[in-house]
């Protein structure tokens, strides 16, 4: 019991560490997953093609490896960013090939009849999604993002591995120390139910919300 | 067959009188797979003329009218609009589109946008049209069409004949030069097909270049400059709808009117 009200501040700066990687691989993954989906859908056959390859190689490459290959790799072409940087490219690369299939199953719901009819109106490809097919398809993209939001912040935990200050590294400090393992990680398993509980009330209550909206 | 472009079809007294050539068709060849659809389709549409494609279901007559704002791409062959090709893609292609209106069998409206925003969203986002200007031509849409009152509903608040009707609302706010009509009465139930013809009719009377898929034989009569008879991807009769009606030079043709018109 004692473990974390004498660590509280490792707790803390760990639990932070978690919300912070999460929150702005979450950003990354939102940002990049919806161009990448877009991208899928594209009448250009490049663009299909490119967003092919990021989804399939991204999703079927194991998390660490990715790791290894941004934290090992990048320096290799010069490019030195901090850890934490590396960790949200990584993540959020990854979780963008999720976030990509959710919002491109939600664009397979709506009824071609619907983007065929802005098309002909003269609406361009972006227009065409961007007012048309995205925010009918915005209802059903929910529930999946939630599951890949909360997917995140459990694999955001494979950046402690590479000195990244986040909730499960923690316990090595805390063992070191000499307190009990089983308490160490029960509290680090309380943290991280509070920030995928925290994902999960939100994207039911944006659930409800849009339902609702007409 | 063919048609002739330098003579256009005689004058149906309820349309205004064909001018010069607007949408032309020269040898146009689509496959779906292995499927022949299109074949060495030649088609001249006036300007202010009324075309009603028939045929039989399955004979390309849908695949036809989307080619013509490249809905569907074609293989062999060239369409013009006002003497300029269809472009390929981007911006060039939903620029031609915006000039050619299309109502679709299953109406498609923004299932997500009010009826008055389904209306304005084109003329805004693609005409660059101030939001005033494309609210009042819209209400003035919606009153030439009988629904000023709907304004504000959702589509799926509106019948299948009222849905219909704001789609035509909505492909004339973007000011066509032609309007593509597949099948725009077929989904719907038997006491709301006339207030739809009606809207067309008024449109052709008006003017309107029309190419109008149907088996609206009663609107084909009246309306039409010409019907365009298809079967098996090929435009077998094309001839003033009194001709075609009274006497079919084509077995084809007969036995589609034997069938159609005997219920
Ligand atoms: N997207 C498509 N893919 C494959 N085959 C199609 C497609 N659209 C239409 N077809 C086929 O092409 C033929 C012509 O279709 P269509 O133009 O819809 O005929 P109609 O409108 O005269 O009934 C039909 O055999 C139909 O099954
Ligand atoms: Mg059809």
């Amino acid at each position: 019991m004692n473990v974390l009200t004498e660590n509280w501040d490792t707790y803390w700066e760990g639990f932070l560490g978690t919300v912070k990687l999460t929150a702005v691989s979450a950003v990354l993954a939102l940002l990049l997953g919806v161009f990448v989906a877009a991208c899928r859908v594209s009448p250009v056959k490049p663009m299909r093609v490119f967003g092919g390859v990021w989804v399939n190689i991204l999703r079927n490459t194991p998390l660490t490896l990715l790791f290894f290959a941004v934290v090992l790799g990048l320096p290799r072409f010069g490019v030195v960013l901090p850890f934490f940087t590396f960790a949200v490219l990584a993540l959020g690369c990854y979780t963008s090939a999720f976030v990509c299939e959710a919002v491109r199953a939600g664009i397979n719901t709506v009824p071609t009849g619907q983007g065929e009819a802005a098309r002909s109106l003269g609406m361009t490809f972006g227009q065409t999604l961007g007012l048309i097919v995205l925010p009918q398809a915005f209802r059903s993209v929910i529930p999946p993002l939630g599951s890949t939001m909360i997917a995140l912040a459990k694999n955001s935990a494979i950046a402690g591995a590479f000195s990244v200050v986040e909730l499960l590294g923690t316990y090595r400090t805390l063992s070191e120390l000499g307190f009990n393992i089983v308490w160490t990680f029960v509290w680090i398993a309380v943290g991280y139910l509070i920030i995928t509980l925290s994902i999960s009330l939100v994207f039911g209550l944006m659930e409800k919300h849009w339902e609702v909206a007409r | 067959m063919t048609d002739a472009p330098t003579a256009p079809p005689p004058t149906n007294p309820a349309s205004a009188a064909p001018g010069d050539p607007l949408v032309v068709l020269k040898g146009v060849n689509k496959h779906f797979g292995s499927l022949h659809v299109l074949r060495d389709i030649d088609l001249t549409v006036a300007r202010n003329e009324v075309v009603v494609l028939i045929g039989p279901s399955g004979s390309g007559k849908s695949t036809l009218c989307r080619t013509v704002n490249r809905l569907e791409s074609i293989e062999t062959g060239s369409i013009t609009l006002d003497g300029e090709p269809l472009p390929a893609e981007g911006r060039a292609l939903a620029r031609l589109r915006a000039e050619v209106g299309m109502v679709f069998q299953s109406f498609n409206l923004f299932s997500h946008k009010t009826v008055l925003d389904n209306i304005t969203l084109a003329p805004t986002k693609v005409r660059k049209l101030g939001r005033a200007e494309a609210e009042r031509r819209a209400r003035e849409l919606l009153g030439r069409v009988g629904l000023t009152e709907h304004a504000h509903k959702f589509p799926a608040q509106l019948s299948g004949g009222q849905q219909q009707r704001v789609a035509i609302a909505r492909s004339l706010a973007m000011d066509p030069k032609v309007m593509l009509f597949d099948e725009p009465t077929s989904a719907l139930d038997p006491e709301m097909i006339n207030e739809v013809l009606e809207v067309m009719r008024s449109l052709a009377a008006d003017g309107m270049t029309m190419i109008v898929v149907t088996h609206e034989m009663g609107f084909a009569r009246s309306a039409a400059n010409r019907v365009v008879f298809m079967a098996d991807g090929q435009i077998v009769e094309a001839r003033p709808p009194a001709e075609f009606f009274a006497s079919p030079e084509s077995d084809r043709a007969r036995d589609f009117l034997s069938k159609i018109l005997h219920h």
